[in-house]
């Protein structure tokens, strides 16, 4: 069976960045389509049906956000975006729009590749469901449909509240979650002005599932827009 | 001062007031000696002359009274529309002062000067327009006749019997720039009268037949032609100083002219206008309050209230004294001020009392060795009788009377006083028969003595009669009968009325003045409390607040203090109403305030239908804002102990409102410099800064662009590293600066929650791994998740400066250690590491920007790092600091308060 190379859509005004993004997505076989305009993109987006979305943010004529909630009117591609720094909030709109994940510029070539990695294999496992119920990275393992945690094989007992952060950090594995999309899962929609609570017991976790909890290798922040549950592969 | 040399002050209040004349417009008089003479006339034709020179001359107002030769002079002249007032039913046509502003030509003529507006107009008064237009820089033509003149009323008044109720201050009679008397000997006027040439209202036919007498008319010519002729002798005298044509130096005289509560008062007023007139003087008008004057009733408070303020108009500076004695207190005030004549009324008590008692006059006499006296007696009987006069006919819209009140507790007095004679008599009652009769008097004495004390004169008075009144008839022989057996009671009963009416008296006095004491002791602690509040005060809010909180205290008074905005328009306060505040004034009077700098509204001459009184409130120089002010009652603002008063307070608000712009000045202009410098030291810093990496980029980038062929897999890579690397390097020192210039700028909004402090330092740790590759990074952390409300983003900042630094300053390899310690108000943070420490003495200067603890180092960050972090911390409400290690190696700590307990997650299971 014949592989085609995934199709990658930049939408991004500085033609710089998208000289680099283009070269540098080409050595690593994705095919680049670029956009120009947030309009443009949309279009693009609906015309090539590409695996994953580029995005930046800061675009001449529409507001980036507005381009996620048209794309994400008919179709759930992955969209990573790209944000000037400083500026945490937009990016949580973005995400609570819909966008899978995000960089900060200036940022490395190497991470970029690292993000979309991530979002394309989060992409098909949502495909493929139902999955077997198992997740495991590194030495972390949760049987979602036992309901066992376990880190090196020692099960490990959670409340019902952190058990219930962990499976839905789990099931958007690899992915940034913003605090609210978090509360709203696990608490249900009347708890979305208490991020303190998430804190709380997204320390308890860690201190039950770290070896190190301040040197987390699984359960990350992502400062001031929410949390990550690192896939290690 | 006999040299010839002209002194240098007057002539420099000479060139002032040239100035000011400059900007304003000039003031024409067409004077003449009665209606009929041809003024108007006189006007028209100057008027035709200018617009043939082609000046822009327009004609405000001009009364032609149908005559014929008057009207052909209007033709050809542009005329504007006069205003429509219905009054009472009829259409009044007045001046229209707005569109003549609008219209802004060179001249207007503006007719009859001493015409009273219609109410409702801007000004009461015709000549108060005109004022306004002279300030707009626009020059009139006006017409007056000589019986209109303030000062020359009386006498006007007196050749013809007829008193005129219009007239116009002197001063502005003597502030026009041009007079030119417009005569017609007396026999041509009648010729013109009797050919009804003259125009003359139907109603006073008669009076105004009696008016036009020859011998009136010649007196009036007299005066006419000798008050101009006084207007001539001061340009002389202008004229002299200017050309230093001078032989004597005139000793400045100064005038004080002192009234009592009488009609005297105002004729007093006047003769020393007129003597301080031609002896070129300066005036004081001073009325003496004593205690006994303190009880006039109100209406005569408020006659010689209107007449120190008509002697205000007149040009007189105007002083209340208050003090026990007359003579004492006018003495003294005339030595105070060097006062060279005095003006007075002649006594008023007849021989024998003044023989007996003394006069005021006579005192003053005796003791003023080097001043003039002038007495003025009351030329005609009648005026005694006559105490409400020209001045007191017009009353001060507002002035109400409040006697009622007092009047009622006059009575309780006069009750309480029978009250106590009746409780005496008892008393005396019980001791009679047991004790001598002086012990009785000896009770009564008592009793007038606690009536007199409490409820003063009056009640004393009747006490004191009652009491004497009552000892005869209960307790001296015959009983029950007010007459008396044996003649020695007679002088009992005279010596006890005697003695009763003088302690009385006496007491009456003594409470007066502790009256006057305790007042003026109770207006100076106001006054203190509040220019101490004011000194307190930080914003301009706190000012307005303090300044109408204690005018509502003292004047019962709601206010408002308004500010321009940028473009000197007055608006609204944007803060919000107190209890004491007054909302919704007239903003186009408190424009008029404002621009003018005088007082409007209620109770003044401008726009005296308004509502509420406008003061304008400044610092000595300019104008800050207004003060509208409505009062509860005008006399409480309008008497002069209370418009002292007020003064006092609109002073204090300036000054204070002053002192807050020049400490706002001040602190914008030392922002300033600091910018500047900062400015300055940022330029040297970025330009080393960003240069160094940036050679090291474009440099590595065009040997791979040029030198590709010759370059082995192994150059190129490490070439791009360095690109890599170097534009990392500046990505961060541009993120510092613009972090710096944020936190600078105050843009920073803290976003703060509550942060677990380990997750805060496992965000740090994972962001800075590269970075810390090979550097072992302790953390040593309480029991119990301690927690900070903070914002995480700027406090993760603080955390990677610190951590940056302590890689860049320390031997590769070497530990670093993150302590928390918590208390119950704090958290503290601590980064320690084992490095070379801290050069001795520096610990402090390590945060300042631009600071760095080698220079020229390779590894530079422009010194910006440790600066954001102290901003942050103290954004924050903490500190930082930086210590040297026992055992070697650096510490720097920040403390972030915690105000509150922090949340506790609610227990599961």
């Amino acid at each position: 069976m014949a592989k085609t190379d995934p199709v990658i859509i930049v939408i991004e005004d500085d033609p710089s960045i998208r000289r680099f993004l283009r070269t540098g997505l080409n050595t690593q076989s994705f095919s680049v389509f670029e956009a120009d305009t947030g309009k443009q993109g949309i279009v693009e987006a609906g015309i090539r049906k590409p695996d994953l979305v580029i995005l930046d943010l800061g675009l001449p004529d529409m507001d980036g956000v507005e381009v996620i909630k048209a794309i994400r009117a008919w179709s759930a591609m992955p969209i990573i975006i790209l944000s000037a720094r400083s500026n945490e909030q937009h990016k949580i709109d973005a995400l609570d729009a819909g966008a899978d994940d995000y960089l900060t510029k200036p940022f490395g070539f190497g991470e970029l590749l690292a993000r979309i990695r991530v979002a394309l294999r989060h992409a098909l496992r949502s495909q493929e469901q139902p999955q077997d119920g198992v997740f495991a990275t590194a030495n972390l393992k949760v049987d979602l449909n036992n309901r066992v945690v376990s880190v090196d094989g020692r099960e490990i007992h959670l409340t019902p509240i952190q058990y219930r952060l962990l499976a839905v950090l789990v099931k958007h594995a690899g992915k940034v979650l913003t605090h609210q999309q978090i509360l709203k899962e696990v608490w249900g929609p009347s708890y979305q002005e208490n991020a303190h609570y998430l804190r709380i017991y997204m320390s308890q976790l860690r201190q039950k599932l770290e070896a190190d909890p301040t040197q987390p290798k699984f359960l990350l922040t992502e400062s001031g827009v929410g949390y990550r549950l690192k896939v290690w592969g | 001062m006999n040299s010839g040399r002209p002194d240098p002050d007057q002539l420099l209040a000479r060139v002032e007031r040239e100035k000011a004349r400059a900007r304003r417009g000039r003031l024409k008089i067409f004077f003449g000696a009665a209606a009929g003479v041809g003024k108007t006339y006189a006007m028209l034709l100057a008027a035709r002359e200018r617009r043939a020179e082609n000046l822009d001359v327009v004609v405000g107002l001009v009364e032609t009274h149908g005559r014929q030769e008057t009207q052909v002079l209007l033709e050809g002249l542009e005329v504007l529309p006069p205003r429509q007032i219905s009054y009472k039913g009829t259409t009044l046509r007045e001046f229209d002062i707005d569109a003549a502003l609008k219209r802004r030509p060179a001249i207007i003529l503006v007719d009859e000067l001493a015409h009273t507006n219609a109410p409702g107009s801007r000004h009461p008064k015709r000549w108060q327009d005109v004022h306004e237009l002279l300030d707009a820089g626009i020059d009139v033509y006006t017409t007056l006749n000589v019986q209109h003149v303030e000062s020359l009323n009386d006498e006007v008044g007196q050749i013809s019997g007829i008193r005129v109720w219009e007239t116009v201050p002197d001063t502005v009679f003597e502030s026009a720039d041009e007079v030119e008397l417009v005569d017609l000997p007396p026999d041509e006027l009648l010729i013109r009268l009797r050919e009804g040439k003259v125009y003359l209202p139907q109603q006073a036919q008669q009076a105004i037949q009696n008016f036009f007498r020859k011998g009136n008319l010649i007196a009036l010519r007299e005066l006419a032609l000798r008050q101009t002729a006084s207007r001539v002798d001061a340009q002389m005298l202008d004229y002299r100083e200017d050309h230093a044509i001078r032989d004597i130096w005139q000793v400045s005289d100064r005038i004080l002219v002192c009234i009592g509560p009488n009609a005297l008062a105002e004729r007093l007023v006047r003769a020393g206008k007129r003597l301080a007139a031609s002896l070129r003087a300066e005036w004081i008008v001073a009325y003496v309050e004593t205690p006994q004057l303190q009880r006039l009733p109100a209406e005569k408070r408020d006659a010689v209230l209107r007449v120190l303020r008509s002697a205000e108009q007149l040009g007189a500076e105007t002083v209340t004294l208050s003090a026990p004695d007359m003579s004492e207190a006018i003495i003294d005030f005339s030595r105070e001020r060097n006062v060279t004549k005095i003006v007075m009324g002649k006594p008023t008590r007849r021989n024998w009392r003044r023989w007996l008692l003394g006069s005021v006059v006579d005192r003053v006499i005796g003791e003023a060795h080097n001043i003039n006296v002038y007495l003025l007696g009351s030329p005609r009987g009648e005026e005694k009788e006559q105490e409400v006069s020209q001045f007191n006919r017009a009353p001060l819209p507002g002035l109400i009377n409040r006697w009622g009140k007092k009047r009622k507790d006059r009575y309780r007095g006069y009750v309480w006083a029978t009250v106590v004679i009746a409780f005496c008599s008892l008393l005396a009652k019980i001791m009679f028969g047991r004790f001598e009769l002086a012990n009785l008097v000896m009770v009564y004495l008592l009793g007038v003595i606690f009536v007199a004390t409490h409820f003063g004169r009056g009640p004393s008075i009747l006490a004191s009669i009652l009491g004497v009144a009552a000892l005869d008839f209960f307790f001296v022989t015959p009983y029950f009968t007010f007459s008396v057996s044996d003649a020695q009671y007679l002088i009992t009963l005279g010596a006890m009325l005697a003695v009763a009416m003088v302690t009385s008296n006496l007491m009456a006095n003594v409470r007066s003045q502790a009256k006057v004491a305790a007042h003026r002791e109770r207006r100076a602690s106001v006054l203190y409390a509040m220019s101490k509040e004011l000194a307190a005060s930080q914003t301009e809010e706190e000012i307005v607040r303090t300044a109408v909180q204690h005018l509502h205290a003292e004047f019962g008074s709601r206010n408002v203090i308004l500010f321009p905005d940028h473009n000197g328009r007055m608006v609204y306060p944007r803060q919000k109403a107190i209890a004491e505040s007054l909302q919704g004034v007239d903003l186009s009077v408190a424009q008029w305030v404002f621009d003018h700098n005088e007082m409007a509204g209620q109770g003044t001459n401008t726009l005296p239908g308004a509502e509420a009184i406008y003061f304008p409130i400044h610092d000595g120089e300019k104008v800050l804002g207004v003060l509208a002010l409505l009062p509860v009652n005008l006399r409480r603002v309008f008497l002069p102990e209370q418009q002292k008063l007020l003064e006092t307070f609109l002073r204090q608000i300036g000054q204070a409102v002053a002192r807050l712009r020049f400490t706002e000045q001040a602190r914008t202009t030392h922002l300033q410099i600091e910018a500047e410098r900062l400015r300055n030291s940022l330029l040297s810093a970025i330009s080393h800064d960003l240069r160094t990496p940036l050679a090291t980029i474009i440099g590595s980038a065009s040997t791979l662009v040029e030198g590709d062929h010759h370059l082995q897999p192994q150059d190129k890579i490490e070439l791009s590293r360095a690109i890599v690397d170097e534009a990392e390097r500046m990505s961060n020192l541009v993120s510092n600066i613009l972090d710096m210039a944020r936190l600078d700028a105050g843009v920073v909004e803290l976003n703060k929650q509550w942060h677990p402090v380990e997750e805060i330092i496992g965000t740090v740790l994972t962001r800075l791994q590269k970075h810390l590759a090979g550097r072992p990074v302790k953390v040593k952390m309480p029991p119990g998740m301690p927690m900070v409300f903070a914002d995480a983003a700027l406090i993760e900042q603080v955390l990677i400066n610190l951590l940056e630094n302590a890689v860049r300053y320390t031997p590769a390899g070497s530990d670093l250690d993150i302590r928390i310690e918590t208390s119950a108000n704090a958290v503290e943070i601590a980064v320690a590491d084992r490095g070379p420490g801290i050069p001795k003495g520096r610990e402090d200067r390590l945060f300042e920007k631009f600071y760095q603890a080698r220079h020229e180092a390779a590894q530079s960050g422009a010194g910006l790092g440790l600066a954001i972090c102290r901003a942050i911390v103290e954004a924050h409400g903490g500190c930082i600091r930086a210590q040297n290690r026992p055992g070697g190696g650096a510490v720097f700590t920040f403390v972030l308060p915690i105000d509150q307990p922090p949340p506790v997650a609610e227990p599961e299971e």
